[in-house]
């Protein structure tokens, strides 16, 4: 394993420092990463968490129009509740937080615990769950939450900073979650440092099917085919689950080792499939945004835009991985 | 969710005489502090020993982190232990559960630190809380821990989870305490449960955790949240006989 650390025990302390030194508009205090001005009276905080090994979520997209405050737990362990629960406090302005957190177990247990322990701020939660590879809920932990967290994070980012209501943000939170959804598909398997080789095996011949972001095995292989072909795949079990129609907003997503050039030519087949459906593709992102460490692959979202969700996508950012409008 | 509220570590009864005195696991005798602190340094020991097989089984239906983790967060407890020599079983619980939440994160933290501490809470609330407790007491205890980690994991017997390691440990545990066995007795029947309970989660399909995304590809892998527990318990045993030797 050829690993750009120190020692994998200290590879997210050390991340974080570099990032504090990087990013004069964010602040790292005892692995919260929070926006330096502090909170503004009135506003409602956001904060999320996770895992790392997922870079630039969350930490990337605390700043202007986005998250007041992210919280990073080891290599693809949730955050534990001290750090959630100084987050929360960290950023209240007076309005309440609002929690955007992920459907893993992990993730979900620890921020309840968070949110039932700072009772001294009004705290409401949203669950991002858009992953259709899980099927069904009923005999799984449920659907994961993947790629729409970065849609979840901005939309209601944007409404917190005009000053709407905790419920509001809440609900604008809730309605993108639930005009969205992914899929994924890999090509390697990751690997974490602290175990120093892959997570899986995967042959040469062979991709990973409906795969998470934790470099978990997917539903299903599949044997290796044309970027055309795998794309299909993936906007497939979209479509299956919520049919495209209408302005679309579309992220392809790489998973931390797939060449820009190769998202692109993913873009392009999804593109022409949303229009082959009669939708269209009215906003996008394509890029490295909720990555699996160094995995090869990627993952496609799709949000089912409305003038507000639209409005609210186009309104200023600015953070280290998202920018733009101010 | 009550076991999950409260984040201040235990404060314990404060009575009785602390773990150095005559440590107890024999017979039909009481568990006392020394007793619980082996249980933990046991299964820190353990853990650490088995790391790299625990994180080896999550990797294949998980995310290759669970070893990783519970080493660093019993770790954590033994430090705790040393630094704040607990005074009753109960305190020592709820200072190893709090750790473990403090320190873990995943959905491990919460559900083992969850468990401990409402078995020492548990402990603290029964008849005669202090430095040593019934074999009775301990076996509602455990059981009650257990029952914690059901409801915080909404999980059941069958799902591929550590329940179907530890629900088995506590009726096992429970009936030899029934019995009228002798408490050695009683923890080596648990461990031998949490065992086999284990390894009967191999052909079973996940339902709860991460290893439930992969459905039916799940079959055929022990399951290490069940595998981990399993350790947990066998140190029951373990520390049953060090205690006792003397």
């Amino acid at each position: 394993m050829k690993k750009l650390i120190n020692a994998a025990e200290s590879l997210v302390d050390d991340a974080l420092t570099g990032m504090a030194a990087a990013c004069p508009g964010l602040r790292v205090r005892d692995r919260v990463v929070l926006r330096a001005e502090g909170p503004r009276p009135g506003k409602v905080g956001l904060v999320s968490g996770g895992g790392s090994g997922h870079e630039p979520l969350h930490a990337g997209f605390v700043g202007y129009g986005m998250l007041d405050a992210a919280c990073p737990g080891e290599v693809f362990t949730s955050p534990v509740p001290d750090q959630i629960m100084e987050a929360t406090r960290a950023v209240d302005g007076g309005a309440g937080v609002l929690h955007v957190v992920k459907n893993y177990t992990g993730d979900v247990l620890n921020f309840e615990m968070a949110a039932e322990l700072c009772d001294d701020v009004t705290v409401a939660s949203v669950l991002v769950e858009d992953d259709v590879a899980v099927q069904d809920s009923l005999y799984t932990a449920g659907r994961r939450g993947t790629g729409a967290t970065v849609f979840v994070e901005k939309i209601a980012g944007a409404l917190a900073e005009e000053g709407a209501p905790l419920a509001e943000v809440a609900r604008v939170a809730e309605e993108t979650g639930r005009r969205s959804r992914s899929f994924g598909i890999a090509l390697t398997s990751c690997t974490t440092p602290a175990a120093g080789r892959p997570t899986f095996d995967l042959p040469a011949g062979e991709v990973e099917l409906g795969i998470g972001i934790h470099g978990e095995p997917g539903r299903t292989r599949a044997p290796f085919a044309p970027a055309g072909e795998l794309a299909a795949v993936a906007m497939d079990a979209i479509h299956g689950d919520l049919p495209l129609e209408g302005d679309l907003l579309v992220m392809v997503n790489g998973m931390g080792g797939t060449p820009l050039l190769e998202l692109y030519v993913v873009f392009a087949e999804v593109e022409a499939y949303a229009r082959g459906k009669g939708a269209r593709v009215a906003r996008s992102l394509v890029g490295n945004y909720v990555t699996s460490l160094d995995m090869q692959g990627f993952s496609v979202t799709v949000c089912r835009l409305d003038d507000e969700l639209t409005r609210l996508w186009d309104a200023p950012v600015e953070t280290p991985a998202l920018r733009w409008g101010r | 969710m009550n076991a999950a509220t409260d984040g201040a570590t235990g404060s314990g009864t404060g009575a009785g005489t602390g773990g150095g005195a005559g440590a107890a696991a024999g017979g039909g005798g009481g568990l006392d502090t020394a007793f619980v602190v082996a249980w933990l340094e046991e299964a820190a020991g353990e853990i650490a020993r088995q790391r790299d097989r625990l994180t080896e089984l999550d990797a294949a239906i998980g995310d290759a982190d669970h070893g990783t983790n519970l080493d660093r967060g019993f770790s954590e407890v033994l430090r705790a232990l040393r630094e704040t020599p607990p005074s009753s079983p109960a305190q020592a619980l709820m200072a190893a559960g709090a750790t473990l939440i403090r320190r873990v994160g995943g959905a491990s933290g919460p559900l083992y630190g969850s468990a401990f501490r409402q078995m020492g809470r548990t402990l603290d609330s029964g008849e005669a809380p202090g430095a040593s407790v019934t074999p009775a007491a301990f076996a509602e205890a455990f059981g009650a821990g257990v029952t914690a980690v059901e409801r915080l994991g909404k999980a059941a017997a069958g799902d591929k989870t550590m329940i179907d390691a530890l629900a088995p440990a506590s009726r096992a545990l429970s009936q030899a305490v029934r019995d009228g066995l002798e408490t050695r007795e009683a923890l080596t029947r648990a461990a031998r449960a949490a065992a086999d309970g284990a390894r009967a989660t191999v052909p079973m399909t996940a339902r709860r955790g991460r290893a439930s995304y992969l459905g039916e590809r799940s079959v055929g892998h022990e399951d290490p949240g069940a595998a981990s527990a399993a350790l947990i318990v066998a140190a029951l045993a373990t520390a049953a006989s060090r205690t006792a030797a003397g």
